[in-house]
């Protein structure tokens, strides 16, 4: 909740700041007065203005973290019980596991008709992790971020990994080299005659053909990555902002809570709606790799 | 809201966990969950198999009963012949029995009559000489009579 001392606006905006570790440049003067040598220096941001001044040579510790962390869960969950999975009887988790791994491998049968081994396993690691990753959208917005700064001082926590863009381009990204990849050792040079001479058949139209089959291939991984971010960022933004209605007076507890109930409960649809869209997704644009004409 | 090296380091862990889950998590759980629903499939059918055998075996048992219920009609008809055929036999042989019995005390009676004949001759002859050397007063010798007296005899 937003502290006496703290508008509104600086709540939110303390919400949407990753923890960031990285390089101030040389001669960056820092919030609290001192001068960063020429050389530069690996520091925690300390605000916005801080992150932003570090470029590219930054890390979201927060959202990393949380991110390996979920992909740890998830991995061990999986692997405990794949070691105990037999063909006997199945009962609590082993079950839970099974439906999901018989759901996403029903989904990767239905969509991809090639040979690949890969494909459903990314599929599951992308689904359950990004599910995990969304479900930390419905952990209350302030319990671990004011958690972390009063026993740990940790000023900066976004718990979502999901609502950090870098994390979610990170995966299209990933999932984009491999569309290239299966294109390039599928089709050969197929791949470059599909950008090239596709929609218009003519070699008049190559330019033309390059320029929006190449916009089509790029559209894929930033729409793939964008969509997930987009949705789970806006969740998150009107949970924050729920959470600074509390802030407006005792009058404000009733709708707010009810609103936050209502968001809630409505986000229970996003998050396992928005982690299954990625995985049809990822499959699909790999399935279209796959695709000799 | 910075792209930055997040991104990479998300790639990595991204490669990372899909590599596990490939290796790991996914063989092991398609591998058991294919072994039980063959192992589904095949107690289906064995079920399947079982309740045709049990018809299979009903009608069997049926049958088999049906049999036994014959054979063990015509034993019993078999001991009932048999055992009437014993007691005509047995009849028979009492019969046969008696019949014989019959004939030997017949035979035995004969004989004792005869035996009895003879003796009684023996003795009338006595008798006959003793009475007529009483009636002739002289004595009869034995011998020279003995043709005559034998005759008389045999004439009793």
């Amino acid at each position: 909740m937003a502290g006496s001392t703290q508008t509104v606006s600086e709540y939110i905006t303390h919400h949407l700041t990753n923890l960031t570790f990285g390089k101030l440049p040389g001669g960056f003067a820092r919030a609290d007065g001192t001068v960063v040598g020429s050389d530069g220096a690996w520091v925690f941001a300390d605000g916005g203005t801080e992150a932003a001044a570090m470029g590219f040579y930054a890390i979201h510790v927060d959202s990393m973290l949380w991110s390996i962390g979920l992909g740890i869960v998830f991995c061990w969950i999986f692997r405990s019980v794949a070691k105990k999975a037999e063909s006997g009887v199945p009962s609590g988790l082993v079950n839970g596991v099974e439906m999901v791994v018989e759901f996403v491998d029903n989904t990767v049968r239905d969509t991809f008709h090639g040979h690949n081994k890969l494909i459903a396993p990314l599929a599951l690691t992308v689904f359950v992790w990004v599910l995990l990753m969304n479900l930390m959208d419905l952990v209350p917005i302030d319990l671990v971020p004011k958690f972390l700064e009063v026993v740990f001082g940790v000023h900066f926590q976004k718990i979502v990994p999901s609502t950090d863009p870098n994390i979610t381009l990170g995966m299209a990204v990933g999932v984009f080299i491999l569309m290239l990849y299966y294109s390039i050792k599928v089709k050969g040079f197929g791949f470059v005659k599909e950008l090239s001479m596709t929609p218009f058949n003519h070699w008049a139209f190559i330019p033309v053909n390059l320029f929006m089959e190449i916009v089509g291939l790029l559209a894929k991984p930033f729409s793939l990555g964008l969509r997930l971010f987009g949705n789970l960022y806006a969740g998150e933004m009107i949970f924050i902002l729920i959470a600074a209605l509390f802030s407006a007076g005792a009058l404000w507890m009733v709708p707010a809570g009810l609103l936050q109930v209502a968001w809630g409960i409505f986000h229970l649809l996003v998050i396992p709606l928005q982690a299954f869209i990625f995985m049809v997704l990822t499959i699909v644009y790999l399935s279209m790799a796959h695709e000799d004409h | 809201m910075n792209i930055n090296l997040t991104l990479i380091g998300q790639m990595v862990a991204f490669v990372c966990f899909v590599m596990f889950c490939m290796k790991y998590v996914w063989p092991p759980l398609l591998a058991a969950m294919a072994e039980r629903e063959k192992k589904i499939a095949d107690g289906l059918a064995a079920a399947d198999r079982a309740s045709h055998d049990l018809e299979l075996a009903q009608e069997k048992a049926v049958e088999r009963l049906k049999d036994a219920k014959h054979e063990a009609a015509s034993i019993v008809d078999a001991a009932n012949k048999r055992g009437a055929q014993l007691v005509e036999e047995a009849k028979q042989a009492a019969v046969v029995e008696a019949d014989r019995v019959k004939a030997a005390a017949h035979a035995e009676i004969e004989q004792e009559s005869n035996r009895a004949k003879e003796q009684l001759r023996g003795q009338v002859a006595a008798l006959a000489l003793a009475g007529a050397e009483k009636v002739l007063g002289a004595e009869i010798d034995r011998s020279a009579h003995a043709e005559l007296v034998d005759k008389l005899a045999a004439e009793l």
